[in-house]
């Protein structure tokens, strides 16, 4: 990693969710484990059964209780273990980011990834990539105050 | 030799057609009735398209042996309208040679009473690209 | 009142080198509402276990955490753990402190500090735990084959040879299907006949199987283990027990003008037929539509003649009504009709031929006996082109999308069957690319050019034309940049294979999805090729997609292993995380129906309270057989009705609040 995200990184500490499918991300998850590939500790990983599960409702309450990156995890588009969650997921959340954009949540904040279960070393690089952007970004507007 | 224009990008934009579709099944020069005459066979202008080769496509007789019969368009199993493309390499080769293009600027000085103003639509469809 | 208790594993040093183990026993142990925190070695070991079974005992605990490794590893085990203790195993919950957090992370402070909010976040969710037991549901012990070619076939005898009554469905008045139809098979060159006809009479005879031809599936309702089919066996006119299969009625049928579908239109048929002398059951069928009695009421011929009067004009369709544990389709392919394709004139001439029409020329049993001749005066041809991919690879709207696979195949089958009855042949095959993966396949297209001369020819036939009693064929090749002008005496076209007509319909019926071309999706395109993603239906060859004969048995014989593996089972254990709605606030808007992927979901009127009130309304209500606890309906439902056991909103939201505190 370049010195200028490890400052940025260092400087802000973010708080990130990661909501990860049971079958495919959070699978790849746990091989970035097993395969001891480091990313930051910001990242705390919510288990969901599949990326479809993920209510935009969670996004939001995640970014008002003081989170400042939601990524959400998922099988590639066509091997979704439900066959189809994953495209649920992608069309619920283009919908919700553009919102928050809106609203004053950077996009950079929010992210949909496709990562498998045999894709640790992406978890780890993607995991480390995210909290980059959002450390760069700073501290997140309050959506309180947005009103 | 690439051209040194973006031959591809030139075509697609002028023709909305995605050379890189082709399978190079051969059905246009296949299909072809004027394909004795032409010194590039239609299968060849799409890949030459592909390739990008931007001087080999210009410098063909090819342009002025098509028909436009259509044919290959009809029979193009992937809908990549080889007649569509050698007219669209027509239209850069045109250009090439200057006097060719039409801003729509320059409508309002042509516009006269004896002048069709089908042919002012006409001339805008085939040079505003 | 919660009672929580929270284990946390060392892992050996796995965990306790990075994370300070005893710092987070001990701060867990002070969050609200855990009675009893404690830290251990190994976690998963008896010792481990064991500690569990008595805290849960000791402390009266009503829900556990266990800060360990991954919950895909040892989640079962703390469960078993549990229910041992006699608490419910789903109110265990993991904390992923190895893989997620001491192997991914160097600094142990920062490491101790995930822990500690790991399980934190944990211990919100178990508050919020909800008993679950799992269900029960019964297994009926036998299995529905839709279709009764060589893949119906295979998947029913591996089923009833594994001791499972199986009944197979066909719609044709024999089963076989297109191999039936077929002369020789690539890459051995056996005869199809000679190795299907004995699975057939195999199929026939098995104790095991029932065999209903000339009859359709009407409709499908239940799920997984107890699907309820109903049948229709349509009236052939024919009492299929009296019947002898003599062939009286046959010869002496006046009405002999209709096309035999089998021979594919080359040979004409009466009106009371058996498709073929193999055809099993060997018991004509009355085609009404060409049948003068049924016409216009005078003829009668078969009846008076039939000595087993076995004969009925008033027969009518019967519907059956079967429970079966397994459904497997097999409904295979058609072959395109070339006629959009204007440039081969396949309507106006003749002597321009499918694949299929010519495996029929070829076949001794076939209209010629086995002689290749023109179709349109019977001489023997001297120059074929054949034409490949004629109507596969393409993006216009008659051609498919996709590569037919086998046509490559056969093309080169056929061009050696003709080079070998005629020494003295010509023969020529345009492709685009020669696709020949499989076992000693490649050999077999390049034994076709080498040895047998066939003439293959990188370019597309673009137009075909009559002169005098030959075609011309105008093709392009195009390592030669060439145009070529052959007069050929016929032109065979390798028409791209699609799903059966009618399998659409069927996939509605079994709610199992499909993809655009109508072939049926499995539910996984790697690891579960030969299942749907509805539970119960299985797959079996070309319904699922493009493939050979080999591939097809092999797909079968899968399709067979898992109706076996779901048939010996006597109960069910349905998963308890699955959604379900909470019925007083449900509108019946209807649209998690419409996400749910499995057909879970159904709409029933019901009474139920609301505002003080008791209405009788539409609700939704999920087949708890069905349903697999994606959650796609919890997200999509508008008023937050549907909900998912195991992952609830609130659990969910617990979690995040958690982390985010």
């Amino acid at each position: 990693m370049p010195m200028t995200e490890n400052d940025a990184t260092t400087a802000t500490k973010p708080l990130i969710v990661a909501f990860c499918c049971n079958w495919c991300s959070y699978a790849g998850a746990d091989l970035a484990g097993t395969s001891r590939l480091d990313y930051p500790a910001d990242v705390k990983i919510i288990r969901v059964p599949c990326s479809c599960r993920v209510n935009p409702l969670f996004v939001l309450r995640a970014f008002q209780r003081g989170a400042d990156g939601v990524i959400i995890a998922g099988c590639h588009p066509g091997d979704c273990h439900y066959t189809t969650g994953n495209y649920y997921a992608r069309r619920r959340m283009s919908m919700l980011f553009g919102m928050l954009d809106y609203l004053g949540i950077e996009r950079d904040r929010t992210r949909v990834e496709w990562i498998s279960a045999a894709e640790g070393a992406k978890f780890a690089a993607t995991m480390r990539d995210f909290c980059s952007h959002v450390a760069q970004l700073g501290p997140k507007n309050n959506l309180g105050e947005l009103r | 030799m690439h051209g040194i224009k973006d031959a591809q990008a030139e075509v697609e934009r002028i023709s909305g057609i995605n050379a890189a579709k082709c399978m190079r099944c051969g059905k246009c020069s296949a299909s072809c009735p004027a394909f004795e005459s032409m010194d590039v066979h239609p299968h060849k202008v799409v890949s030459m398209v592909a390739d990008n080769d931007y001087e080999g496509l210009v410098n063909c007789e090819t342009l002025w042996r098509c028909l436009s019969c259509f044919t290959c368009v009809e029979r193009c199993p992937r809908d990549v309208q080889p007649a569509n493309i050698i007219e669209a390499v027509r239209l850069l080769q045109i250009r090439e040679a200057g006097e060719n293009h039409m801003p729509p600027g320059e409508v309002p000085d042509m516009l006269d009473d004896e002048l069709p103003q089908q042919a002012i639509v006409a001339a805008m469809r085939k040079y505003n690209k | 009142m919660h009672r929580i208790g929270v284990f946390v594993c060392w892992c050996g040093s796995n965990i306790a080198a990075t994370v300070d183990v005893k710092k987070v026993a001990e701060t867990l142990g002070k969050e609200p509402g855990v009675a009893f925190a404690m830290d251990y070695q190994y976690m998963c070991s008896e010792g481990g276990q064991g500690a569990i079974r008595s805290a849960i005992k000791d402390h009266a605990l009503t829900g556990i955490v266990v800060a360990a490794c991954s919950p895909r590893m040892h989640e079962p085990t703390f469960r078993k753990a549990a229910a041992a203790a006699g608490l419910n195993p789903f109110m265990v919950e993991v904390a992923n402190i190895r893989e997620q957090c001491s192997w991914i992370h160097r600094n142990k402070q920062d490491a101790t500090e995930k822990a500690i909010i790991l399980g934190r976040t944990a211990i919100a969710k178990v508050m919020l735990n909800t008993p679950l037991t799992a269900g029960e549901s019964r297994v009926v012990k036998r299995a529905l084959v839709i279709g009764g070619g060589i893949a119906g076939i295979q998947t029913a005898l591996d089923v009833a040879d594994a001791g499972f009554k199986v009944d197979i469905v066909e719609r044709k008045p024999t089963i076989g299907g297109k191999m039936a139809q077929l002369d020789k098979t690539f890459p051995t060159l056996d005869c199809a006949a000679c190795i299907l006809t004995p699975k057939m009479v195999e199929a026939a005879q098995h104790e095991n199987i029932t065999i209903h031809t000339y009859s359709e599936v009407e409709s499908v309702s239940g799920f997984v283990g107890d699907f309820k089919v109903k049948i229709r066996k349509k009236a052939r006119c024919v009492d299929e027990v009296a019947c002898t299969g003599c062939g009286d009625c046959m010869a002496k049928c006046p009405a002999k003008k209709a096309k035999s579908e089998f021979d594919q239109g080359l040979r004409n048929r009466s009106a009371i037929y058996i498709p073929f002398a193999q055809a099993i059951p060997n018991v004509p069928v009355i085609d009404r539509e060409n049948c003068i009695k049924f016409q216009t009421g005078k003829c009668g011929v078969c009846e008076k003649i039939c000595p087993s009067k076995a004969v009925h004009y008033d027969q009518e369709d019967t519907i059956l009504e079967e429970s079966y544990g397994a459904i497997v389709v097999a409904t295979g392919f058609d072959t395109v009709s070339p006629e959009p394709y204007g440039e081969f004139r396949y309507e106006e001439y003749p002597d321009v031929i499918t694949s299929l029409e010519f495996e029929r020329l070829c076949n001794a049993a076939g209209p010629t006996g086995g002689h290749l001749v023109r179709p349109s005066d019977h001489k023997e041809p001297k120059r074929i082109v054949f034409v490949q991919c004629v109507g596969s690879r393409g993006s216009g709207e008659c051609e498919k999308t996709y590569c037919s696979k086998i046509c490559c195949m056969y093309t080169a089958k056929h061009a050696m069957l003709v080079r070998e009855k005629y020494p003295d042949s010509e023969v020529y095959v345009f492709y685009i690319d020669v696709r020949t993966p499989g076992k000693a396949f490649d050999e077999f297209q390049r034994r076709a050019i080498e040895q047998y001369n066939v003439h293959y020819i990188k370019g597309m036939v673009g137009q075909v034309e009559k002169k005098g009693d030959m075609l011309l064929i105008q093709a392009s090749d195009l390592l030669h940049d060439k145009q070529l002008h052959i007069e050929a005496d016929m032109v065979v076209l390798a028409t791209a294979v699609e799903p059966e007509k009618g399998a659409r319909n069927l996939a509605t019926m079994l709610t199992a999805s499909m993809d655009t071309n109508d072939f049926f999706t499995e539910a996984h395109p790697k690891l579960r090729p030969v299942e749907s993603p509805t539970a119960g239906v299985y797959l079996s060859g070309l319904c699922q997609g493009p493939k050979d004969i080999p591939e097809t048995v092999a797909q079968a014989g899968a399709a067979a292993s898992k109706v076996i593996g779901l048939l010996v089972k006597d109960k069910l254990i349905t998963n308890p995380c699955i959604a379900s709605p909470a019925e007083p606030m449900c509108n019946g808007c209807g649209l998690c129906e419409n996400v749910c992927p499995y057909g879970a979901i159904t709409y029933e009127v019901k009474e139920v309270h609301r505002e003080g009130k008791r209405l009788s309304t539409r609700v939704a209500q999920v087949n708890e057989a069905v349903c697999q606890g994606c959650g796609a309906c919890t997200v999509t439902c508008p008023s937050g009705v549907m909900d998912l056991w195991g992952f609830s909103t609130r659990q969910i939201l617990a979690e995040v609040d958690a982390i985010c505190r």
